[in-house]
């Protein structure tokens, strides 16, 4: 164990396939029991950079350290402190649910307490498919099965990849309570602002391999460009303005047209405009 | 408990529910009855044909054959199920697991070998209703039909899981068809060897099909039917060198093939792979 509250630790972290730069020195950091997501468009390289991080793919350069351990060196002493839970697993389609995640936890039981597994099927609230085989799932449901495996071992970090792809908006917000009821830091990737937003304490903002922004989002809606606009009316014309200090901006217009200035409505910056606005900026500067 | 003897057990568990699972499973138990059946039919027919002026009848011949060549058939079984299993992502869930490919490997060769017993007794009851002459009553003849399935399973499954990471793909396991039945018509098994080419006999003698065929019939048939065996002896000596060499080479081997392909799984290349399957179905 490393002495700080550290979990995460990426330096300088570069990969490159054959001439072709996927990720440009990533760094940043993961504190213990936070939820940071990744967040950025398809292609930004949020995968690539989570499954160097879960030791399932090599870097070409950088410093990576989780829980202490470079997951390209991980040991299974170290894999079973690390929960994964992927885009995509169609695995063990003929395996019932109680039954895999009790096999699961059994590999975990020299290392730590795992979870009982009629305990974590409620958890996840599959306690009613919990004798259904897997392949006969849903996609939501198979989601959570998901997340029960990579929480089976009471993993100290879980890693999401794209959690909610693909799911209906019953189904992403079962999953988000969900996910928001676990006690361990989680690392999550998803192209989706509005998941970031609620679940995460932290965002990272991904674009073309680098990172761009990383704060809470309030702090990036307000720290970052964030151009809120002003529209109002004046003798019959409308009018649209975008301005950082749409306050004083407002200010100044009555005070040179007065009363002529009519349905004044000033729309504050988003998350949404900011994350748009940091990936248009990107793109244009690369 | 330490981390080996925790994966040992998850992975006794693992192969008896993976077994359990292939017995209840309608597409499996079809496989498990297909072949036996197919096998059993031939024999039926066979049952009263003789070999040449020998008088022995090739029914008895044959069926002991048959065990050893399904038993050398386990390879190609472990080699499907490796490939299947990395293209849905089981592997990759090994690998995020701790001690999880130990855990795999363990139960993957128990439900294997476990489900080849079942198919060989689906065959072997059956047929000892049709062909009679086996030396069945011995406890010698079923000691020896255990050594060798045993041996024969040491020799050909590891060799199976290699060729299961060599594959990039389940359909492309179908390349592996073609030579496999090749060496079953060379092998002895629907006709006694020395019928053969002495070159073809030769090719034969260095694969574990012909071993297996032999041990089996070193085991069920009587001592004057070795009359039609190369040099007229049940060669156990050579068996056990044979067999124990593709053992040796398996055990040595399947580690660092299935650690390099494992070590090339990620979420990404599942994806990939499934993208490339949806895309030859369009």
């Amino acid at each position: 164990m490393t002495t700080t509250s550290e979990v995460l630790e990426v330096d300088g972290l570069r990969m490159r396939y054959g001439s072709n730069d996927v990720l440009h020195d990533v760094t940043f950091q993961v504190r213990q029991g936070e939820v940071v997501a990744l967040l950025g468009p398809n292609g930004a390289g949020k995968t690539t950079t989570i499954e160097i991080l879960e030791g399932f793919r090599m870097r070409s350069a950088g410093r990576v350290e989780v829980l202490g351990v470079d997951p390209a060196h991980g040991a299974e002493q170290w894999r079973a402190k690390v929960g994964v839970v992927l885009q995509s697993w169609r695995d063990h389609g003929k395996w019932r649910v109680r039954e895999l995640l009790a096999h699961l936890g059994s590999c975990y039981a020299c290392y730590s307490e795992p979870w009982d597994a009629d305990e974590l099927v409620a958890a996840v609230g599959l306690t009613e498919h919990a004798d259904k085989k897997i392949a006969t799932l849903s996609g939501g449901q198979r989601r959570r099965l998901d997340v029960a495996v990579g929480i089976v071992g009471r993993p100290e970090l879980l890693f999401l990849d794209e959690p909610t792809a693909g799911f209906d908006p019953e189904a992403r917000r079962e999953f988000h309570d969900l996910v928001q009821g676990l006690e361990t830091t989680v690392l999550l990737t998803t192209h989706d602002l509005y998941e970031a937003d609620k679940l995460a304490d932290r965002i990272m903002i991904l674009n073309d391999g680098r990172i761009v922004a990383d704060g809470t989002a309030e702090e990036l809606a307000k720290r970052i460009v964030g151009e809120d606009e002003v529209r109002w009316k004046r003798d019959g014309r409308q009018f649209t303005q975008l301005t950082t200090e749409s306050t004083q901006f407002a200010f100044e217009l009555f005070q040179r047209y007065g009363q002529s200035i009519v349905e004044l409505e000033i729309r504050r910056a988003s998350l949404e405009d900011t994350y748009l606005s940091l990936v248009h900026q990107a793109e244009v500067t690369a | 408990m330490n981390p080996t003897a925790t994966a040992l057990r998850a992975g006794w568990s693992r192969g008896l529910i993976e077994l359990r699972q292939s017995l209840t499973n309608a597409g499996d138990l079809f496989n498990h009855f297909f072949w036996p059946v197919l096998m059993l039919a031939t024999l039926f027919f066979m049952r009263d044909v003789s070999f040449g002026q020998s008088g022995f009848l090739l029914g008895t011949l044959v069926l002991p054959s048959i065990l050893g060549m399904n038993a050398a058939m386990s390879m190609v079984t472990m080699s499907q199920l490796l490939t299947a299993d990395r293209e849905d992502g089981t592997l990759l869930r090994a690998k995020a697991t701790p001690n999880g490919m130990l855990t795999y490997l363990v139960g993957k060769i128990l439900s294997v070998s476990g489900g080849l017993v079942v198919d060989l007794a689906i065959f072997l009851v059956p047929a000892l209703f049709i062909i009679s002459g086996l030396t069945v009553g011995t406890a010698g003849s079923w000691l020896t039909l255990v050594w060798v399935l045993a041996l024969g399973l040491v020799a050909t499954l590891p060799i199976g899981a290699v060729l299961g990471s060599l594959f990039p793909s389940a359909r492309s396991q179908g390349l592996l068809t073609l030579p496999i039945i090749g060496m079953i018509a060379i092998s002895g098994i629907f006709y006694p060897i020395t019928s053969m080419p002495e070159w073809l006999q030769g090719i034969a003698q260095v694969f574990p099909i012909y071993w297996l065929g032999l041990g089996m019939r070193s085991a069920l048939l009587p001592d004057n039917m070795v009359g039609v065996e190369i040099g007229e002896s049940w060669r156990h000596l050579e068996t056990v060198g044979v067999l124990g060499s593709w053992a040796v080479v398996g055990v040595l081997v399947a580690p660092v093939v299935l650690r390099r392909m494992a070590r090339r799984e990620s979420g990404s290349s599942v994806v990939e792979r499934r993208e490339k399957a949806l895309q030859r179905v369009r």
